[in-house]
């Protein structure tokens, strides 16, 4: 990525600050440094090697879901008793991830966070590539994926109706809500940046195209103030729309008899474990981004050192959950519940079971320390460390309890093939390809809001000097 | 060669501070049909230059979309459950309500996220790819480090010159005329 030859922030040495915004920025200098990512930096060699790697793993994607549509389902390792194999895991870990982005958007706004500023454009992306990811897989999993539509409340000529009592069907609601809204609140704070590109653009092809989709924004003092309002009603309605979803996502098991499943720690212990795993995600795409683009004065130690501390926090949350379900297991003096808590710390699943542990629970303790949450590799390692353990937690709820419940008749393994590492690496690739588009098409940062933040920053400036 | 219509005069500011204190006067002034073009929400200004509130304010329109999906998933919840289609399980109650808050909830959720971002994007009344606006020279700083005030021609105090002279004695960096 070769940047700008009279770019101020690029040619001088990279100094790390521990403010929400790096000093001297100005209007001008902030619109120009994001604007410029888009409209006037040459693509690099590193993002056509990126992007060509995830488009890679996006062919694979194809291929495993063309695969999985015209053989069935028993390409991969599933069978009874284990009906739920990696699609489930996926689809939970991929919805989890996306929780964070709406998370900074949404919550972070309400409680009136500046360091929000410079991450919640690209997290919010990140939500709605993740849930795009996610969504893939309760249509791939089913065994006739051409009666999807089954699914949605149609006046059918069978004269039926889909199971409203069921989370499977609350889950057709929360995940399609909270896409839509992501989506809407992603488009509505691009908005005034679509209008910076549309001004800023050379090119008439770039301006017109930006044009049509900034809808002739132009920065009126009337439309700034409808557009604050809608912003802060679209956070209040997405914040508890994060709660709900994972919350509804997680009712997918509670509702089941399975030990292990049926607990109702699970919707707190869901929601935290989402935050922990999305700012995890974020964390791996800010830092990278931060370092190939420069913008460390953007996301700055601040930011990596708050970051840092929420996935400490909901980690903590997540070992708190650990501890009670062993715990209520033993104490129930529920046979069933002893031995599936037994079965998942010394069964055939038990490696799985103790690195999750670790990666969950043990690792990301490190992150106490303030040198290591200032510490960008470090905290990369952390951040892909609790990424898999997080997979790993999904993997374990679903197949310990599901290979081994109540009739030891019934008991049964489960062995993934290489259609389920396939359709899980191609996800993978489809998120890559639409976050690598993003970066090259759209503003990473929020140019407006990053405007507001050095008109705040000054304001508080010039109190402080009086 | 005729000349194009007037749509109004912009004064052009380098900081917000500025734009809220020209705009200020120019209310004093007895201005009324003026605008301000800022590269992000100025806390305040819209209060100055906007003449009058909606009839109905977002807001109102959000609670009504919002209860609208309430509604919705009730009762799209309640017809197959109920008279469509009722399912005795075990002798429980067909309209059994707490089963039905979540698609409930999510429709609420839904119905009023669209209604603020549709309800916010008419009201602006956008999309509007030409307004006269653009036609100011220098307007694209407008969305990166500009503040503008417009007064429009319409406004009934306005007099090409008279306002001219009072807008240069506002202290911009510049005063010119927007074509329509």
């Amino acid at each position: 990525m070769d940047p700008v030859e009279n770019d101020k922030l690029t040619t001088t040495a990279v100094v790390e600050t521990d403010e929400v915004l790096a000093p001297g920025q100005t209007y001008r200098s902030v619109s120009d440094r994001v604007s410029d990512m888009v409209l006037t930096w040459p693509v690099g060699i590193r993002w056509l090697a990126g992007l060509a790697m995830a488009l890679t793993l996006l062919f694979i994607l194809n291929i495993a879901l063309g695969w999985v549509f015209t053989i069935g389902v028993g390409v991969w390792g599933i069978n009874i008793p284990v009906g739920w194999g990696f699609a489930i895991t996926n689809f939970v870990w991929w919805i989890g991830i996306g929780h964070a982005g709406t998370l900074i958007s949404a919550f972070l706004l309400l409680m009136r966070q500046k360091w929000r500023t410079s991450i919640n454009r690209f997290a919010e992306a990140m939500t709605i590539f993740a849930v795009a990811c996610a969504g893939l897989f309760p249509l791939a999993h089913m065994g006739r994926p051409w009666l999807f539509f089954w699914l949605l409340p149609y006046p059918d000529t069978m004269g039926v109706w889909p199971q409203f009592r069921s989370p499977l069907v609350w889950d057709v609601f929360a995940v399609s809500t909270y896409l839509t809204v992501s989506l809407v609140f992603w488009y509505v704070g691009l908005l005034p940046d679509l209008g910076t590109l549309r001004d800023r653009a050379k090119k008439r092809v770039t301006k017109m195209i930006y044009g049509i989709v900034a809808l002739g924004w132009r920065g009126s003092a009337e439309h700034w103030s409808r557009y604050e309002t809608c912003s802060l009603l679209l956070a209040g309605l997405a914040t508890p729309l994060v709660v709900s979803v994972h919350t509804v996502v997680s009712f997918d098991f509670t509702i089941a008899v399975l030990p292990g499943w049926h607990s109702t720690i699970f919707p707190p212990y869901f929601v935290a474990g989402a935050i922990y795993s999305g700012f995890a995600m974020v964390l791996t795409l800010a830092i990278p981004l931060r370092k190939y683009y420069h913008l460390e004065g953007f996301i700055t130690m601040k930011h990596l050192d708050f970051m840092g501390k929420v996935m400490l926090a909901t980690g903590l949350v997540v070992a708190y959950s650990y501890v009670m379900e062993a715990f209520m297991s033993f104490y129930s003096g529920n046979t069933y519940d002893r031995y599936m808590m037994m079965n998942r710390m010394t069964g055939p699943y038990a490696k799985v079971f103790w690195t999750l542990i670790f990666c969950n629970l043990v690792g990301p303790q490190v992150l106490w320390i303030s040198k290591i949450r200032r510490n960008p590799w470090a905290l990369f390692v952390i951040s892909l460390v609790v990424q898999a353990g997080m997979w790993l937690e999904r993997f374990v709820i679903i197949v310990t309890s599901l290979h081994r419940d109540f009739i030891p008749s019934s008991w049964g393994m489960f062995y993934p093939t290489r259609w389920d590492y396939m359709t899980f690496l191609g996800t993978l690739g489809l998120f890559f390809t639409l976050f690598y588009l993003f970066i090259r098409f759209l503003p990473m940062i929020a140019i407006h809001e990053l405007r507001d933040l050095v008109h705040k920053t000054e304001h508080e400036k010039a109190a402080a000097a009086h | 060669m005729a000349k194009t219509p007037l749509y109004g005069l912009m004064a052009e500011f380098e900081t917000p501070e500025q734009v809220i204190k020209a705009a200020q006067r120019s209310r004093d002034e007895g201005y009324r049909r003026m605008d301000a073009y800022t590269p992000f929400a100025v806390e305040g200004l819209p209060e100055i230059v906007m003449s009058s509130h909606d009839k109905i304010p977002l807001p109102a329109f959000v609670l009504c979309g919002g209860l609208t999906g309430t509604c919705t998933g009730l009762l799209l919840e309640w017809y197959p459950n109920v008279v469509g289609y009722p399912l005795n399980i075990g002798g429980k109650p067909y309209f059994s309500w707490p089963s039905f808050i979540p698609i409930m909830f999510e429709l609420t959720i839904l119905f009023s996220a669209l209604t603020a971002v549709f309800g916010m994007i008419l009201l602006n009344d956008l999309p509007k790819p030409y307004h006269p606006v653009f036609n100011a020279p220098r307007f694209d700083l407008a969305s990166r480090d500009r503040f503008f005030l417009c007064i429009e021609a319409r406004d009934p105090k306005f007099n090409l010159e008279r306002t001219k002279d009072f807008m240069a004695g506002l202290n911009p960096i510049d005063v010119t005329e927007v074509e329509s």
